[in-house]
């Protein structure tokens, strides 16, 4: 089944395309990344699919249009926008009534329970718990949801590296099976990388690049090269290239993995490296093209 | 996307996986509409507060005044009953004005913020992301204003107006013709029913597109609400004065918010019952009711458009 379907998604503001003909598929059971620049158009593709921003092109979520049927959609997908955006003023106890008294899908002993561990207490206003406890209390609630598509943009924004940690954990853990949907933006990669199945890079409205975590690992490809092979490994057109303590590690965009081996050792790249590599061919093209 | 193609999952027909799905909870309206006017309240909680202190103000103020009562009700006996009348419900009257003018001033700001404050503090993104249409957010938003706040105000000034008669009637114990004196011109049942009557038909209905004005301002105002409601208003009157040097507008505005024929009902304030039955088959005759619910509704129709629109500022 696919949960996301969007063809030739055109969004403006003004004069700037915030999205440029975008076409995306994402599957049930998937856990996609949307990785991109401030300014790609992640949060705005993120919009439009929540039926937040009006849109131009084809777009369905779970079967239906975001936009015209936004509160039944909602009953099957969650969200966690960008920064902690729990009014200050309500309690945990608050959140758990009102959640129980509008959502269909809401387990009350399920976001409870989540937080069990934590000291957060029933009487607690938002505004009396650090950013990390909210965090904790709005995926709580959120996965207390029993929806088909989880939407995260940034939700470890501002968060320390334990909270982060544990973000993922729990939601790998607690949350994720083969039935659920997760689509997240962020821009810590290196934390995402191990709990993805599928990649995504944005840029300026476009989908760069666009893949399976498994096809990113046999296509992208990272050689530690001693100075005397560099320059046959140069002559395989590696897409990056960078210094560090004495050594070249190069990165390979669709190169054998046999040929590269005799330069060194071979491993995979991180998202952040081959993401900095794609961006900067990207921002060569378009010099090329303005000349 | 690029899922890794499995032949089997192609093979396999969609219903299988349909029915482990549980079937959802169905929620009714009026329970969502329930849940989100209690959301309401815990966010605005001045619109029980403001009325609760006007109701405790009253009450103390009255209490002071006990002191001097069985003096002043031995000095009334001398008046005639019309006097007497005025003096005994003066204070029942004057602590259903102070309550019903706090809630009148929550009206306004509670609405002036209502669709605005969730839009400055970013929690729309969290209200949207339930499965609750932008039409019941709006509409729960101006019950609050047309429906509680009316029934709100009735209940806390019957419930200080109960228990003044009570402070009085303890201040008169063993004064025989005072208290008969009291219970004979109080009678809190009809004032009771007027205010009712008041509260939901004037405060209520008749007002209502003051309150559709200001919720469509609070949801279309980047900034400074208050301004952005008065300011058009004001504009309109001034551009109306200059360029046909009449103040038809104004006159409106004074006639929306005195009430339907105030002038009128005035007059024949002699019998509360007679006045009422005239005048509640007036009040729903008259087309200014009508008028003015028809301009709410497009009031609060644009500012559901508006909120299906607008992003956190």
């Amino acid at each position: 089944m696919t949960a996301i379907e969007a063809r030739g998604l055109r969004k403006a503001y003004g004069a700037t395309l915030a999205l440029d003909g975008v076409n995306l598929r994402v599957d049930e059971g998937r856990i996609l990344g949307l990785i991109g620049p401030n300014g790609a158009g992640k949060t705005t593709a993120l919009n439009a699919i929540l039926g937040l921003t009006p849109y131009q092109g084809e777009l369905k979520v779970l079967g239906r249009d975001p936009w015209n049927e936004r509160d039944q959609l909602m009953r099957d997908v969650c969200f966690i926008a960008d920064v902690a955006v729990l009014p200050r003023w309500l309690r945990f106890s608050q959140a758990l009534d009102y959640l129980a008294g509008v959502h269909p899908r809401f387990d009350r002993e399920k976001a409870q329970g989540f937080l069990a561990k934590t000291n957060i207490r029933h009487s607690n206003r938002v505004r009396e718990l650090s950013k990390g406890m909210v965090t904790q209390l709005h995926l709580a609630l959120v996965m207390a949801i029993d929806a088909k598509l989880l939407v995260l943009d940034e939700p470890t924004l501002g968060l320390d590296i334990l909270y982060r940690k544990q973000f993922y954990d729990s939601l790998l853990n607690d949350y994720f099976d083969r039935n659920r949907t997760i689509v997240v933006t962020t821009h810590q990669v290196e934390e995402v990388q191990h709990v993805l199945t599928d990649l995504m890079f944005m840029n300026r409205g476009r989908i760069v690049l666009d893949c399976s975590m498994e096809e990113f690992e046999s296509r992208y490809l990272e050689v530690l090269v001693p100075p005397e092979k560099l320059a046959a490994a140069r002559s395989l057109k590696p897409i990056q290239e960078r210094q560090a303590l004495g050594r070249s590690t190069l990165l390979f965009d669709r190169v054998d993995r046999q040929q590269l081996a005799g330069f060194g050792e071979v491993r995979t790249p991180s998202i952040a490296d081959v993401f900095v590599a794609v961006m900067s061919s990207q921002a060569g093209q378009a010099q090329g093209a303005a000349r | 996307m690029n899922t890794p193609m499995n032949p089997q999952s192609n093979a396999m027909p969609e219903s299988p996986v349909n029915t482990q799905v549980p079937a959802p909870t169905v929620i009714s309206a009026t329970r969502r509409m329930y849940w989100l006017v209690r959301r309401e309240l815990w966010e605005s909680r001045s619109i029980y507060i403001a009325p609760l202190a006007a109701g405790g103000l009253a009450l103390a103020g009255f209490l002071i005044s006990t002191i001097h009562l069985p003096g002043k009700m031995h000095a009334a006996l001398a008046l005639n009953p019309m006097q007497q009348h005025d003096l005994i419900e003066r204070p029942y009257n004057f602590a259903a004005f102070l309550i019903m003018g706090s809630t009148f001033i929550v009206a306004i700001f509670y609405c002036l913020d209502a669709l605005h404050g969730e839009r400055r503090d970013r929690s729309i993104l969290f209200w949207k992301s339930l499965p609750v249409s932008d039409l019941t957010t709006v509409l729960s938003k101006a019950s609050i204003p047309i429906v509680i706040l009316p029934l709100l105000t009735f209940s806390i000034t019957v419930v200080t107006q109960c228990i003044m008669l009570l402070l009085n009637t303890t201040a008169l114990l063993g004064n025989g013709p005072s208290l008969s004196m009291l219970w004979g011109h109080l009678s809190l049942w009809h004032m009771s029913l007027m205010l009712l009557f008041h509260l939901l038909a004037i405060h209520g209905l008749w007002y209502a597109p003051f309150y559709g004005w200001l919720l469509l301002v609070s949801g279309w105002a980047r900034r400074l609400p208050f301004l952005w409601a008065a300011l058009p208003l004001l504009a309109i009157g001034v551009v109306e004065k200059i360029a046909f040097n009449t103040l038809h507008f104004g006159a409106m505005l004074e006639h929306r918010m005195g009430g339907p024929g105030s002038a009128a009902s005035a007059a024949n304030s002699m019998s509360m019952d007679s006045l009422m039955q005239v005048s509640l088959g007036q009040f729903l005759m008259s087309p200014g009711l009508w008028i003015g619910l028809a301009v709410t509704a497009a009031f609060l129709a644009a500012a559901v458009r508006l909120r299906r629109y607008r992003e956190p500022i």
